[in-house]
């Protein structure tokens, strides 16, 4: 990679063009908006609100489907320049084999298994990274199904993240992102006198999460050998050397993307160079996880 | 920005499919014409409207789907929320212009006319529908008036009056809203003359606010760098006239 900030998922959406404009606006990679082996709608409007440093969102997963996806990934690949995540989800367990290997077909850079949309609840009532048993048993049924390298993006609404970290590095992870969104939260509007979401619960992101992203980076670094992304409210190269001293190897940038435009990547890269030079670092390797 | 409930205070029936609200207050800040508004009804969806006018505030609605039927069945006293003003709206570059609309697509342009009435800028305003009972209520200014069946003004197409236009007398840009269809055919005909233009793109949305990427056309997000695009955007724009992307994030047709 040629620095350590990564478009995460879900942002900007499915087109490949998409990505592409990312990585223009400096991303180091880029990751897909998550895609089902069918296509999905996703929930009706409102579906994302914002205020304040925080966003709510409840967009449901929607995604053209596998097919329709692989070729929006092999534009990104063929123009992009810079590493491709293909992220991938499924309703069912038994469909994350399937969903992989489809879309390793693309031949992206690397396949991230999101097991964590807080929109999406497994058979059992809720997402699959909430359970070792679940996590685990996705992230072996995608390794058996894909050459490439996989990353598992994890959920921070758990109440022992290490143990479902620890889960997923034995099941056959290459690396962790952390964290997905936090809650879910819930906006209410007086005048409606009713939830503003249409779904009525949405995850939270944006810089008030940052705190929580931090801890948990932080947890699972110490506790597993593979290699963390740590994503969750980064805004600025202060936020992002934060995030590296919390043992995480590159950053993913979300909602930031929103408050900046898409160049906000080249921004948290010049800032976190200077700070870098002005601390005596001369490169990512150098920062070691803090006690 | 969370959605903020806005009184209704008049409803005025424009045509038969269209309805304008009027309401109380002002949006935290001032939209300019082109730009649109994430307009909320509780249980029902949100979509985004373009602002059609200011003091006061209003919203033209055509009814197209459910949504929009919810919106007619409206009354005086009614809340409507909205989030917003959003995106880029038109530039006023002065000089005589040329303001084509096309079905509902005259809301933005009402607005811009009106914007450029107060500048004392010279306009013509083409207003195109399909037949008499869809066109816009005739008190727009310095408006001429097509229908496809003949049925009111001129009979054709709006771009058929444009070319007419654009050969009598020279316009500094032409702005238009309408079916994109329209839209393609303005641009051919403002490009092989190599006159300026701006055009209202729709596509389907869900954020609004430059996130979700829903309505993204060819690494442009009509929400944030549109819903307004020049004829230097629409050049990068292959996918412009013919494919956008649905709910699912599908190309269909456009």
């Amino acid at each position: 990679m040629r620095n350590p900030t990564i478009l995460a998922s879900g942002i900007l959406g499915v087109s490949g063009d998409m990505l592409i404009r990312a990585a223009h606006g400096g991303a180091g990679a880029v990751t897909s908006k998550s895609c089902s082996l069918e296509p999905r709608v996703g929930h009706p409007n409102p579906t994302v609100i914002e205020s304040e440093g925080l966003m709510m969102n409840a967009i449901g997963l929607s995604n053209p489907g596998v097919d329709e996806e692989i070729r929006e990934l092999r534009r990104a690949i063929k123009d992009a320049g810079v590493p491709v995540i293909a992220s991938v989800f499924a309703d069912r367990l038994e469909e994350f084999a399937a969903v992989t290997s489809r879309s390793s077909e693309a031949w992206p850079h690397l396949i991230e298994l999101n097991i964590s949309c807080p929109n999406v609840e497994s058979k059992i009532g809720m997402p699959f990274s909430c359970s070792f048993e679940t996590a685990a048993k996705a992230t072996q049924l995608a390794r058996s199904s894909t050459k490439l390298p996989l990353i598992v993006k994890l959920s921070p609404n758990v109440p022992d993240i290490v143990s479902i970290a620890r889960a997923v590095e034995d099941a056959g992870a290459d690396a962790i992102c952390a964290i997905n969104t936090v809650g879910p939260g819930m906006a209410i509007d007086i005048q409606a006198r009713r939830p503003i979401l249409s779904n009525k619960t949405g995850g939270i992101s944006g810089k008030l999460i940052r705190p929580i992203a931090l801890r948990c980076v932080y947890q699972i670094s110490r506790a597993v050998k593979i290699p963390v992304i740590g994503t969750g409210g980064i805004e600025n190269g202060k936020d992002a050397l934060e995030m590296l001293m919390c043992g995480a190897r590159a950053v993913g940038v979300g909602t930031a993307v929103y408050s900046q435009g898409p160049e906000v990547f080249s921004k948290i890269n010049q800032e976190l160079e200077n700070l870098m030079k002005k601390q005596g670092y001369s490169k990512i390797s150098e920062i070691k996880l803090v006690d | 920005m969370l959605p903020i409930p806005f009184e209704i205070t008049k409803i005025s029936k424009d045509n038969a499919k269209t309805r304008t609200l009027l309401l109380a207050g002002q949006l935290p800040t001032r939209p300019s014409p082109g730009q649109f508004v994430m307009a909320w009804l509780p249980g029902i969806g949100e979509k985004p409207i373009g602002v059609a006018g200011l003091a006061p505030l209003r919203l033209t609605i055509a009814k197209v789907g459910p949504f929009s039927s919810a919106v007619h069945q409206l009354k005086k006293g009614d809340f409507i929320w909205l989030r917003g003003p959003f995106g880029k709206g038109f530039k006023i570059k002065g000089k005589p212009a040329i303001l084509i609309a096309g079905g509902y697509g005259i809301a933005p342009l009402t607005f811009l006319a009106e914007e450029m009435k107060k500048r004392k800028i010279k306009f013509t305003l083409i207003a195109g529908a399909k037949t008499k009972n869809e066109l816009p209520p005739k008190k727009i200014p310095a408006t001429v008036f097509c229908t496809n069946d003949g049925s009111s003004g001129a009979k054709g197409f709006a771009t058929d009056l444009l070319e007419k236009l654009l050969s009598k007398s020279a316009v500094s840009c032409v702005y238009g809203c309408g079916p994109e269809a329209m839209l393609v055919k303005l641009a051919e005909i403002c490009g092989k003359r190599k006159i300026p233009f701006q055009i209202s793109l729709d596509r389907y949305m869900k954020c609004g606010i430059g996130i979700c990427g829903s309505c993204a056309i060819n690494g442009f997000l009509a929400c944030k760098d549109g819903p307004v695009f020049d004829e230097k955007q629409v050049a990068k724009m292959p996918d412009f006239g013919k494919t956008k992307l649905d709910e699912s994030g599908r190309r269909v047709r456009a």
